[in-house]
């Protein structure tokens, strides 16, 4: 029934990756969780393709303790706004992750419960993971050295 | 009784601020917690709300120790890259090394000479030993018992100088590298660890006769910082945590890495989910990794430390100075650093905190595109909210302890 939002399935050094379709991503997450016993979700992290498009990956670390089995779920976002609907409410464990992402690369979670920086402070301007973010930030002046 | 005020000296009082509570609603007070607090083992920040000395919600507030080292990874080629591994969770450098060598590695397909994976073994195993003897020291400061800060940091100095004598480094070793070891084993190694491993027993059992019996211990960490094991799993939480709740879940015997599966050891656990419990599988966790040591020494293979392939590994120095394919090799892997095939992978490893994992994404470039650290105090600390909900401000310095971060790891 959630077989229509896998788009892809690869394999490579002995690790599955599913390429999801963004719009479904929290039923996939609950049917993992339910029938595959993903019980835990390891970490969410993103990559920027910049300048390529769609430039935004989104990766879902799960596991299995049960079956000892991992599994990567990825969706592709567009890098003009991009957003995603949160899992907070299949895993509580998603919050901090999914801060995370936001945080560092500036993808919205919808619905998320507390949709704030986590590590950056509250007030900064720009995302540094993004790869057009200079390494030594935008307020760094070369005039200075 | 006070003579009540006429209508008019009331109007020229200020208003109250807030409207008197009702006897019968909670009277709560925020309490800011840290981030400079010594027991928060860094620079963590937790807001409480408390009603009397009972927490009623707790929410901690991490970043103040963020320093970049995913973005700084790719600046870095992959190498070198192995250097900021070690500031990431600065107690269990070479588990942080390790984790990073093994990826990496498994992107190349490098085949990995057998001393230099029991060699790695041992040295992670006597990190997660430096680390624990860390977390045991402090811990007990915490709580009150002092003198076991001093008899853990004793053997910890002897880690450290074994560490020394290994890479040249007490702390930020970047010993173990992609493609073997840094270095050499250095001469008369075996009989260094080897004393130190042999007394180190005998040192547990010190630990555990000034704490396992002892009441103000027991009264302190018993039946304090209960946190289900389902919440724990739904929150990300690993590691020692988990197997003090009874799941005897560890990823050196379900996803054995570097030769594990050929070493014997247990996996302690206990069911009772309280501080006490965290505190006795660590202590069996020592034991255990004292065992594995011993195991790595007896049966340490000989051979190669270092993998066997001239794109990736340089060349012996003698090597260079006879041969012009080794000086060609060396310019190029010094110069640019080696290329990565494309692709992405997922490791994860049992450091002393729990699940380490780092998915690495190479673009087929000499520098990683993008390294993402899962890292177990990240995942841990989440869980605090949760931990701390309803109980006594006293046992929180307890609770806290119990989950044994580091937030150089919490916030890279």
């Amino acid at each position: 029934m959630t077989h229509d939002a896998i788009l892809e399935t690869r394999e490579a050094f002995g690790e599955v990756t599913v390429i999801a379709d963004p719009g479904r991503i929290v039923d996939l997450c609950r049917y993992l969780k339910s029938s595959e016993k993903f019980v835990r979700l390891s970490a969410v992290t993103a990559v920027d393709w910049h300048p390529g498009e769609p430039r935004f990956e989104v990766i879902y670390h799960l596991h299995s303790i049960d079956n000892n089995a991992r599994l990567r779920v990825k969706c592709r976002l567009s890098g003009n706004e991009p957003a995603i609907d949160s899992v907070c409410e299949v895993w509580r464990g998603a919050n901090w992750y999914e801060r995370e992402v936001f945080d560092m690369f500036g993808i919205q979670f919808r619905h998320h419960p507390n949709p704030v920086r986590i590590l950056m402070p509250i007030d900064w301007e720009g995302y540094p993971l993004r790869k057009d973010y200079p390494v030594h930030g935008h307020k760094y002046d070369y005039s200075q050295e | 009784m006070a003579k009540p005020l006429d209508e008019d000296s009331v109007a020229t009082l200020p208003a109250p601020a807030v409207e008197p509570e009702s006897p019968a609603a909670p009277r709560l007070m925020t309490l800011n917690m840290g981030p400079q607090h010594p027991s928060t083992h860094g620079v963590l920040r937790i807001m409480l709300e408390l009603e009397g000395e009972v927490i009623r919600k707790a929410v901690p507030d991490i970043g103040f120790l963020h320093t970049g080292i995913e973005k700084e990874c790719e600046q870095k080629n992959w190498q070198q890259a192995v250097t900021l591994t070690d500031r990431v969770d600065y107690l269990a450098n070479l588990s942080n090394n390790l984790v990073y060598a093994l990826a990496v590695e498994k992107l190349l397909q490098l085949e990995i000479p057998p001393r230099a994976q029991w060699m790695r073994v041992m040295l992670a195993e006597l990190s997660r030993l430096n680390s624990h003897l860390v977390w045991l020291g402090t811990h007990a400061l915490d709580i009150g018992a002092m003198s076991v800060f001093f008899y853990c940091f004793r053997e910890r100095e002897d880690i450290l100088r074994i560490f020394e004598m290994f890479s040249g480094q007490r702390m930020m070793t970047s010993y173990i590298r992609i493609g073997g070891l840094a270095l050499e084993p250095p001469r008369g190694w075996e009989k260094r660890v080897g004393a130190f491993i042999r007394a180190f027993p005998s040192k547990v059992d010190e630990y555990e006769d000034l704490l396992n019996a002892n009441p103000i211990w027991k009264r302190r960490t018993q039946k304090v910082g209960f946190i289900s094991l389902e919440d724990m799993l739904d929150l990300g939480v690993t590691g020692p945590m988990i197997r003090a709740a009874g799941l005897k879940w560890d990823i050196r015997k379900s996803e054995p890495y570097s030769s594990y599966e050929k070493f014997d050891f247990e996996v302690p656990s206990y069911s009772e989910n309280d501080v006490y419990a965290r505190y006795r599988v660590r202590v069996g966790e020592m034991r255990q990794s004292a065992r594995i040591i011993t195991q790595a020494l007896e049966g340490m293979p000989e051979g190669d430390w270092r993998a066997d392939d001239s794109h990736v590994v340089l060349p012996d120095r003698e090597k260079m100075k006879t041969q012009m394919e080794a000086l060609i090799y060396h310019f190029k892997i010094v110069t640019e650093g080696f290329r990565v095939p494309a692709g992405e992978v997922y490791q994860c490893i049992e450091s002393p905190r729990g699940e380490i994992g780092y998915y690495i994404v190479s673009d087929g470039t000499s520098k990683p595109y993008r390294v993402h650290m899962r890292t177990p105090s990240f995942g841990n600390l989440q869980a605090l909210g949760i931990m701390l909900k309803d109980t006594l401000i006293a046992d929180s310095i307890a609770s806290l302890g119990s989950m044994d971060f580091v937030l150089g790891d919490t916030d890279r």
